[in-house]
């Protein structure tokens, strides 16, 4: 499958899920400029890491506004998976694809370190081949990761099962503690309503080789590869003349 | 129109005012008189450091390019160059902690893509004044966060680095930033103009007026007034940097560039004729083509200005169309301000007329060079004197008080008196939260050290290592110095700073392949400094030689003082090593229960300039550790060997805190991993308690601690007899305590919990006392 990496000015993970995708995954991954209007034929929209214009005036705020995100957002719309990390993720809230906003850090620095993270749903393409309730353990890097969102919108989220991983301790216990940033019911990340466009704080491409010190981030990529072969089996199948209809929406 | 208070705002003397009239056969512009000025500056000139440095090993068949560039380069195989430099940035940091600290990390990179090579690790070597005044607590602040806000944005890992608290820093810190990159070893692109009718090119951030006469401020010692210099300090803009990084290295890709510089210290004027001079060529300019942020600079500001993330090209005549399109693609401006002369002046005009015109070997080569006088400095004899009976054991001290020998020192600390209930277990306790051996992961949590994937051993866990994508390979890296043991004899010192950086990298797996220095000093017009300055470049040199470390670049830093008073004399080294395989790196951590630890080398009992002497006894004295270089090289190899053979799964090297302090961080970050220990002591003092402390926390160089599976052992302690090293099993790793018996007797004697949590959490309970 091809992974499409939209590389921003000022984008720094760019380089880093490329070589998740290509060398770890051997899949297909092309980097998308992001002055270009087209995906590239991706059938995979990563959103990478960095500082994208800087963060200056707003982190992700400039971004949104970047030629590539109009087909980013038609892909979406389209229900074609989009995964925002990091920044990425608050490109993706600047730019009303996930709902909410991110504020300063709680402890008002920036962070770098191994968190703990709940997988509470795996109803995505990028959890998919995850256990729910698994605890991954897996890097974070940024300054505005404490995640905020209106009442009404957190209760929504939270009824809709749009909460896909929260951190936790190593047990998988919510505590204070084990909140890095301050979010509100230490959301690590969230989908969208209809589940394909996610966002999280942490950064899978940097826990996919034990050599880095943990590979628990591999199976955010495990996912979004079984999530892609399921949809390409199931289109094969209509291809084919299949009598059960719908299968193409299974699971994406 | 040029007078002696010209001259002194200049920072220049009369004899060289007139050694500036020589070179043009006329009294310069007051244009000219400024570049004269910032290229005959300390920072840019090294006039009273060059006669010395001269004499540093800068050769090796590993070594790609040397001393004179932009940075260094060794060759790391499969036809890969790690190109790499250290700098300092002291003097902005002082006066504005943030953007100095910042910008120090800017300026950094840009000499490392400069040479063609991709930026992929930082480190620093920070040093502060005592953590317990609330100024040190706002600079380092300040500072850590400058070099992440930097860092983390332009993305490039922090992998690693040093911190230390010294009284003699309080008025003048020390921020030293390094960084490494990667190039392919044809690919080394060097800063040179040459070519007559090359187009030499601006590109990046326009012109302002901030740090005009930077390099002037750095040659200059502080005083009260030195916070009316903010003016000077430039600000940093991580995101441009970012943009001209990748503009750079794409314009590389092609063949249209001829030589490239960023423009530092000293800005546009220092670019431009140092290109030239290294290319035997002239450059002409015109200031008015220069993009400008503020309106009404005149040439003399634009050709002094030192705002940051810009680059100077030269690029081949006709491939000019091609560099711009590139520029254009990061929204950058690429604007053609002059060309390449064949003259080898300097020609600055403004909108067409000559507004200074100066050889450039006026400015480079022939700028003056001073053979400073130099003379030991008094205080010396005096602090190398230490009398270990007179220091008695910390229980006589709490019950007794200071004997009378100990004079006007001031033994007994509240440290001390505690001694009486706990002994040694308290004396381990303060040194593992003294904030020079404390943790550092309140600073480095703050550091990006992560991205680019290809960290794989952290800060805090020894050299910093990276992967080589595309290769098995590895390079470690560190940076250290001791100003305390240079203080007490510049010359060993510096040799111990040499040793220890390359015994941090193979303590890693790492074979040493080269260095680089920052030399920070006070001011060399003193005898007594520039006596300190050359015995520390004396030592340096024989270290580089004997543990084959060619210093490949670096940088010097004096006038480090502020109300007449010099920082500690303190050269850090910045050691890089290869790992051919790079799954076969070692960190500190103790791995198993069961495995055999190790030492290597011997104690000798020492406890001059120590950390215990300062943290327990409040004294800076005695003669640094005793350092036998053959012995410290067949330490490295050996260690190299082992490593890459895999016969030991940790290595420490023992330094700061001694024997039992290395231990303890042995065990830290293992889940709480003890060790049971028993050594000897060396007998140094008639007062055998003298004894145990100084084989518990005596600082005896060419020591370092493994671990070993007990299937190895037998074949690890071979090697080392075959090395010639000494080594001896001391105990083993396991359950929960870390206990230490000297010659029969236990003395330490403390859970891992206990020890790890105080050394965790020391440095950031300075700052929750702040919000308290």
């Amino acid at each position: 499958m091809r992974f499409g990496i939209v590389v921003f000015p000022g984008s720094n993970c760019d380089e880093d899920a490329h070589h998740a995708a290509r060398q770890v995954f051997g899949q297909d991954a092309e980097y998308i400029w992001h002055k270009d209007t087209e995906l590239k034929g991706a059938d995979v929209v990563i959103l990478p890491g960095g500082f994208a214009h800087g963060d200056y005036l707003r982190t992700g705020a400039m971004a949104r506004f970047s030629p590539i995100m109009s087909a980013v957002r038609s892909f979406a719309d389209r229900g074609g998976p989009v995964l925002g990390i990091c920044n990425g993720f608050q490109i993706l809230l600047e730019a009303g694809l996930l709902p909410g906003a991110m504020l300063r850090n709680t402890g008002l620095k920036y962070r770098c370190e191994h968190v703990h993270v709940r997988v509470e749903q795996t109803g995505t393409p990028f959890t998919c081949a995850a256990r729910a309730g698994q605890v991954l353990r897996i890097p974070i890097g940024h300054g505005e990761g404490n995640y905020f969102a209106s009442p009404e919108t957190l209760q929504a989220l939270e009824a809709n099962r749009q909460v896909i991983l929260r951190y936790t301790d190593a047990q998988g216990r919510v505590d204070e503690a084990s909140n890095p940033n301050g979010s509100v019911n230490s959301i690590a990340s969230i989908c969208n309503e209809a589940r394909n466009v996610v966002g999280m704080m942490p950064h899978p491409e940097r826990a996919c080789e034990a050599l880095l010190g943990g590979i628990d981030g591999r199976v955010i990529f495990e996912s979004i590869i079984e999530s892609f072969s399921r949809s390409a089996e199931s289109l094969a199948l209509q291809g084919a003349g299949a009598r059960r209809a719908g299968l193409s929406g299974d699971r994406m | 129109m040029i007078d002696s208070q010209v001259l002194e705002r200049h920072g220049l003397k009369s004899d060289e005012y007139v050694r500036i009239v020589r070179f043009l056969g006329r009294e310069p512009n007051l244009t000219e008189l400024g570049i004269f000025s910032v290229m005959w500056s300390e920072h840019c000139s090294y006039k009273s450091s060059r006669v010395h440095l001269k004499t540093l090993p800068t050769r090796g068949p590993q070594v790609l390019q040397g001393p004179g560039e932009n940075a260094g380069a060794v060759d790391i195989g499969e036809g890969l160059a790690a190109v790499f430099k250290i700098e300092s940035h002291n003097h902005p940091s002082f006066i504005e902690p943030y953007q100095g600290a910042a910008t120090g990390v800017g300026g950094i990179i840009r000499d490392i893509f400069t040479m063609g090579a991709r930026p992929i690790a930082l480190l620093n070597s920070l040093r502060f004044g005592s953590l317990d005044a609330p100024p040190t607590r706002r600079l380092l602040e300040g500072v850590v966060a400058g070099i992440a806000g930097y860092g983390n944005s332009i993305g490039i890992p922090t992998v690693g680095g040093e911190i230390a608290f010294e009284p003699s820093y309080a008025g003048n810190p020390l921020v030293n930033v390094f960084c490494l990159g990667i190039a392919k070893a044809s690919d080394i692109i060097k800063g040179v103009a040459s070519g007559a009718g090359n187009a030499v090119y601006y590109v990046g951030a326009k012109t302002g007026r901030d740090g005009i006469h930077g390099a002037t401020m750095a040659s200059a010692e502080f005083d009260e007034k030195s916070a009316e210099k903010r003016p000077a300090v430039q600000v940093g803009d991580p995101f441009m940097e970012k943009l001209l990084l990748e503009a750079c290295l794409e314009v590389m890709q092609t063949d249209a560039l001829v030589g490239i510089q960023d423009m530092g210290a000293a800005g546009l004027t220092c670019s431009t004729t140092e290109m030239g001079s290294r290319g035997g060529a002239g450059v002409e300019i015109d200031v008015s083509l220069v993009p400008q942020r503020e309106t009404g600079m005149t040439p003399y500001e634009i050709m002094l200005s030192e705002s940051q993330e810009r680059m100077l090209l030269v690029v081949k005549r006709g491939r000019e169309a091609e560099v711009e399109r590139i520029f254009d693609k990061w929204d950058l401006h690429a604007v053609h301000i002059g060309d390449v002369t064949t003259d080898g002046m300097l020609r600055v005009k403004d909108r067409g007329s000559v507004v200074a015109e100066i050889p450039n070997r006026a400015l480079t080569d022939e700028a003056p060079l001073y053979q400073r006088p130099m003379s030991e400095p008094e205080y010396l004899r005096e602090v190398q004197q230490l009398d270990l009976d007179a220091l008695g054991s910390p229980e006589r001290l709490a019950r007794h008080g200071p004997p009378e020998r100990l004079g006007q020192h001031k033994p007994s600390t509240p440290v001390a008196r505690a001694f009486q209930a706990s002994g040694h277990n308290a004396a381990l306790f303060a040194l593992l939260s003294s904030p020079t051996i404390a943790s550092k992961k309140w600073v480095y949590r703050q550091y990006d050290h992560m991205v680019r994937t290809n960290t794989i051993n952290y800060p805090g866990f020894g050299a910093g290592v990276v992967r080589i994508k595309g290769t098995n390979r590895a390079l470690a890296m560190s940076v250290d110095g001791n100003g305390r043991y240079c203080h007490l004899d510049p010359r060993r010192g510096a040799m111990l700073a040499v040793a220890e950086a390359a015994r941090n990298v193979a303590c890693a797996g790492a074979r040493p392949l080269g260095a680089t220095n920052c030399l920070n000093f006070g001011n060399p017009e003193r005898p007594a400094i520039m006596w300190q300055f050359a015995k520390a470049v004396e030592g340096i040199g024989e270290a580089c030689r004997a543990l084959d470390v060619p210093i490949t670049g670096g940088n010097v830093s004096l006038y480090n003082e502020t109300d007449g008073k010099a920082v500690y004399p303190t050269p850090v080294i910045g050691v890089v090593g290869l790992l051919e395989h790079a799954d076969r790196v070692i960190s500190r951590r103790f791995k198993d229960a069961g495995d055999a630890i190790v030492l290597l080398g011997d104690d000798r009992g020492e406890l001059g300039g120590s950390e215990y002497l300062k943290v327990v006894h409040d004294l800076v004295r005695g003669l640094p550790p005793f350092l036998d270089l053959d012995r410290e090289r067949a330490l490295q190899q050996l260690l190299v060997a082992l490593a890459d053979e895999r016969l030991i799964r940790s290595a420490h090297d023992c330094s700061d805190g001694g024997l039992a302090v290395t231990l303890a961080e042995c065990c830290f970050d293992t889940n709480g991993m003890g060790a049971e220990i028993a050594v000897g002591a060396v007998r140094v003092a008639a007062d055998a308690s003298v004894n145990v402390a100084a084989a518990l926390f005596g600082e005896s160089a060419s020591r370092v601690i493994v671990s070993v599976s007990p299937d190895d052992v037998t074949t690890v302690l071979e090697r080392a007899s075959a090395a010639r090293v000494p080594a001896q099993v001391i105990g083993q790793t396991g359950g929960n305590l870390l206990r230490i018996a000297v010659d029969g007797d236990t003395r330490i004697d403390v859970t891992v919990d206990e020890a790890e949590r105080r050394w965790a959490t020391a440095i950031e309970q300075y700052f929750a006392k702040r919000v308290a």
